[in-house]
């Protein structure tokens, strides 16, 4: 194997009680050739100073807690190889969040957009039915078919882990930081594609509101940093037009007519 | 202070089976309060990292008895017969209810639910979306629970202690990770669902939340662990970092090679007959290594491996099937396994193990109950079968739920004073540990030697001496590890803290784990001693039930229940 290489790491420190501002502290560390930025950090926190933190788990690119900055580019550190960087990194926080300690933000609010978007199937007045074959003994009662084309409608929206990056790198979210956000509206359009959901109208109602997709500049920030290939830049746009297009039949259509 | 919360019923942890217990709970009643408490955001639970798919009967060529039949035996007859039956009858209806909750499954050309191979299936039951069915449930899960506002998420919550009282559960005692502050939270039914322990061992798929917190937590609230001493190897991880390559992988028809390019499973008698490369998982990881111990594996900067063939399978279906798995192989290992073999090994995957469970998820306390991996309701055996983890997360999730739902309604009130007094005991603790300068041990350093232990003692191959020593080394530690010396003594968000609470959970289970192991003198699914290479159902044909005690584990007997099946000879 190729050799260790020694690194220096600037790393944001910050604790509420003691901090007024953030600061920096710089560790050097032995690293290995193919290390991950993660990997350097928890080899810090792990036998070099424990009082550093950090959110991690999978390790593996899935789970979304291992979003930061890295030489101010907002990156899933467990995916980012060091090897692509100089002798010296810098690690921050995800920016436009609120630190909460050290590189630790805050999620409260990105949870209520999250939520805000009705992120679950709703129902069309014939599910009763469909729950009442799936109640029965028969095997394949009870699922909805699905075309490979239905499928794709919305499958890449759904590929989502909520790593939060797309908001570091949005500018309407750095000035506006109630916008609703790439994440949480793909989110929202996912379910609208999804042709097992009765709730687009539901969603449309909540995207024409203030801070939603009239809101995004499309600078396409989200959609370059986005780790998984979402592309929630084209599930704003799509929402965008939908939302307009829902909007408008509404003048010729009475709600609750037909589509 | 401690600050008191009240709720109907509690759910330690917010994975598979955690959150579909809470939609179970807020499904039966939504006037009930349920508080669902992880350590971290739901979505970052360790069910997002599953890949191959879910197992329920969904084809015409298939039964529940045969997918009861493939379960007994893949658990080699150590899997609880009723447990397996009512789980075959549930699967179906719990997987077609994800589905109608949005899940994004795989689909055949008419629309209907695909289904793939897996180890030990004898038919195609596997339900999938391309090879995230975890991710996909997960999430899926976690977006519908929002829809219940009965549903109050406890985010970032590290559990550190069930509370107790004249023998009854009645809540959880709970560390804000944000704030730093002890918060008592009570119940009359508490769900603990907070997945297995792998990182008791240096190499595993686990993610780093998996310390096995549940089960220690039961475990010292004197309910018993049951078969602990089964660990599964899951036959194809990374070298370097342990991360999964699905079995999938095998169940769209790749194939393991050794240095010789030789398909082992087919040339050499390893058991699993025809099945080849989907013989279960227990099989297959000790095939692996005894194909390096005859000198047919490749040498690597990790070790010795061998090779994942998936290049005949064509880019296209690698594409649409596995995408996952290459972009895993591109990024962790340098590997395109368009055009190469990827380089595998086994894996610490999976506790077969877990808080003795009933087939109601109830435990022997009242109003206890567990679910998922955390749980043992005896499923799994001596060895589980791929894709039937997530799909007792719901159908177990579910029954924990409901079987909360009626438990609490006869249920006395409790003593607020005396629950009180333990939380304000358990801060005092937890306080005394935060920032410990006095100690004199690094936490990484035990973790590092309990790791090394369990590996040397409690691999694929076990042997006698190495797990007595393992036990020997683990109650060592268990002294060491209550002499930490901590440097944060910050308040908000203090990492350190947590990690030792989570290393001494660690360490609880380990201890389970050998001493459970070390007293088995046989071989049985999972667990191959080489000092006595048969089944011996004369003498070991029953569960291992061990005990939480201050002077080390204490090991009894439990009968499986058998009824439909009878213990034969197992070979594929």
């Amino acid at each position: 194997m190729a050799e260790q290489k020694t690194r220096k790491f600037v790393i944001t420190r910050f604790d509420p009680d003691v901090d007024e501002v953030p600061k920096t502290q710089e560790y050097e560390i032995p690293c290995e050739p193919d290390w991950k930025v993660l990997d350097a950090i928890n080899f810090i926190k792990d036998e070099v100073d424990s009082t550093v933190s950090h959110r991690w788990s999978c390790r593996m690119a899935v789970c979304g807690s291992c979003g930061m900055m890295v030489n101010g580019a907002p990156k899933l550190t467990c995916k980012t190889s060091l090897a692509d960087y100089g002798d010296t990194v810098e690690i921050e926080p995800l920016a436009n969040f609120p630190i909460v300690k050290d590189l630790v933000v805050e999620l409260e609010g990105f949870m209520d957009k999250f939520k805000a978007v009705k992120p679950w199937i709703v129902a069309a007045k014939e599910e009763a039915e469909v729950k009442a074959m799936a109640d029965s003994d028969t095997m394949k009662g009870g699922t909805n078919r699905q075309s490979a084309e239905e499928l794709l409608e919305f499958k890449q929206f759904s590929m989502c882990i909520n790593c939060m990056l797309c908001y570091s790198a949005c500018p309407v979210v750095a000035n506006e930081p109630d916008f609703l956000g790439p994440a949480a509206i793909a989110l929202g359009h996912r379910y609208n594609m999804d042709n097992r959901d009765a709730g687009e109208d539901e969603r449309n109602e909540i995207f024409r509101g203030e801070g939603t997709v009239f809101s995004c500049s499309y600078a396409n920030e989200c959609s370059e940093v986005c780790p998984k290939g979402v592309d929630p830049a084209a599930a704003v746009n799509q929402a965008k037009f939908n939302a307009v297009i829902d909007w408008a039949t509404g003048f010729v259509v009475p709600r609750g007519g037909a589509k | 202070m401690v600050e008191v919360f009240r709720h109907d019923v509690i759910i330690v942890g917010g994975g598979g089976a955690g959150l579909r217990a809470a939609i179970a709970v807020a499904e039966a009643d939504p006037s009930l309060s349920c508080a669902v408490v992880s350590k971290v955001y739901p979505m970052r639970s360790h069910t997002v990292s599953a890949e191959g798919g879910s197992a329920a009967v969904a084809r015409d060529d298939d039964s529940l008895e045969m997918h009861g039949y493939d379960t007994v035996k893949g658990s080699d007859f150590l899997g609880d017969q009723d447990v397996i039956q009512y789980f075959v009858e549930q699967a179906p209806k719990e997987l077609s209810q994800l589905e109608r909750w949005g899940c994004p499954f795989s689909r055949n050309e008419d629309g209907t639910v695909a289904t793939r191979a897996f180890g030990g299936m004898t038919t195609k039951r596997t339900w999938y979306a391309a090879d995230k069915i975890g991710f996909h449930m997960l999430h899926t899960l976690f977006q519908t629970s929002m829809q219940h506002d009965s549903v109050v998420r406890y985010d970032e919550h590290f559990v550190t202690k069930l509370l107790v009282d004249e023998g009854q559960i009645r809540g959880v005692v709970a560390l804000d990770i944000r704030t730093g502050n002890i918060k008592l939270i009570l119940a009359n039914a508490v769900i603990v669902t907070t997945g297995g322990g792998g990182k008791v061992f240096p190499f595993t798929t686990n993610g780093m939340i998996k310390t096995g917190d549940g089960m220690a937590l039961a475990y010292r609230a004197g309910v018993a662990l049951k078969d602990m001493e089964f660990v599964q190897y899951h036959p194809t991880g990374l070298p370097g970092t342990g991360i999964l390559i699905t079995e999938a992988t095998r169940g769209e028809g790749g194939h393991l090679k050794n240095s010789e390019g030789e398909r082992f499973l087919v040339e050499y008698d390893y058991g699993v007959g025809k099945k080849a490369e989907l013989g279960p998982r227990d099989m297959i990881s000790r095939a692996i290594v005894q194909e390096i111990e005859a000198g047919r594996g490749v040498q690597g900067p990790y070790g010795q491996f061998v090779n994942l063939d998936l290049t005949h399978l064509g880019e296209e279906k690698l594409k649409s099937r596995l995408p996952f798995v290459l972009e895993l192989a591109r990024t962790y290992v340098g590997v395109d396994p368009v055009t190469s073999p990827i380089p595998i090994r086994p894996v610490v995957h999976y506790m077969m193990g877990g808080i003795d469970t009933d087939i109601t998820a109830g435990t022997s306390m009242p109003g206890l109950y567990a679910a998922g991996e955390t749980a043992c309701g005896s499923l799994n055996g001596a060895n589980r079968l791929g894709s039937n983890s997530l799909t007792e997360c719901l159908v177990f999730g579910a029954r924990a739920g409901n079987e909360a739902v009626e438990f609490i309604k006869g249920v006395s009130a409790a003593n607020e004073d005396r629950l009180k007094a333990q939380g304000e005991e358990e801060a005092a603790r937890i306080e005394n540990l935060r920032g410990r300068q006095k100690g004199g041990e690094k936490i990484s350093q035990i973790r590092r030697e309990l790791n090394h232990t369990m590996e040397e003692g409690c691999g694929v191959y076990r042997k006698q001496e190495s797990m007595n020593a393992t036990v020997r080394e683990v109650a060592s530690l268990r002294g060491r590890v209550s002499d930490l010396k901590l440097e944060d003594s910050s308040k908000v968000f203090n990492t350190e803290l947590i990690a030792a609470l989570e290393l001494v959970n660690l360490v609880d289970v380990a201890e389970a784990v050998a001493v459970s192991a070390a007293h088995r003198k046989e071989s049985r699914g999972a667990h191959t001693c080489r000092d006595f290479p048969v089944r011996d159902d004369q003498n070991y044909l029953y569960h291992t039930i061990c005990h939480f005690d201050a002077a080390g584990p204490k090991l009894s007997k439990k009968d499986v229940t058998l009824g439909t099946w009878e213990p034969e000879e197992r070979k594929y």
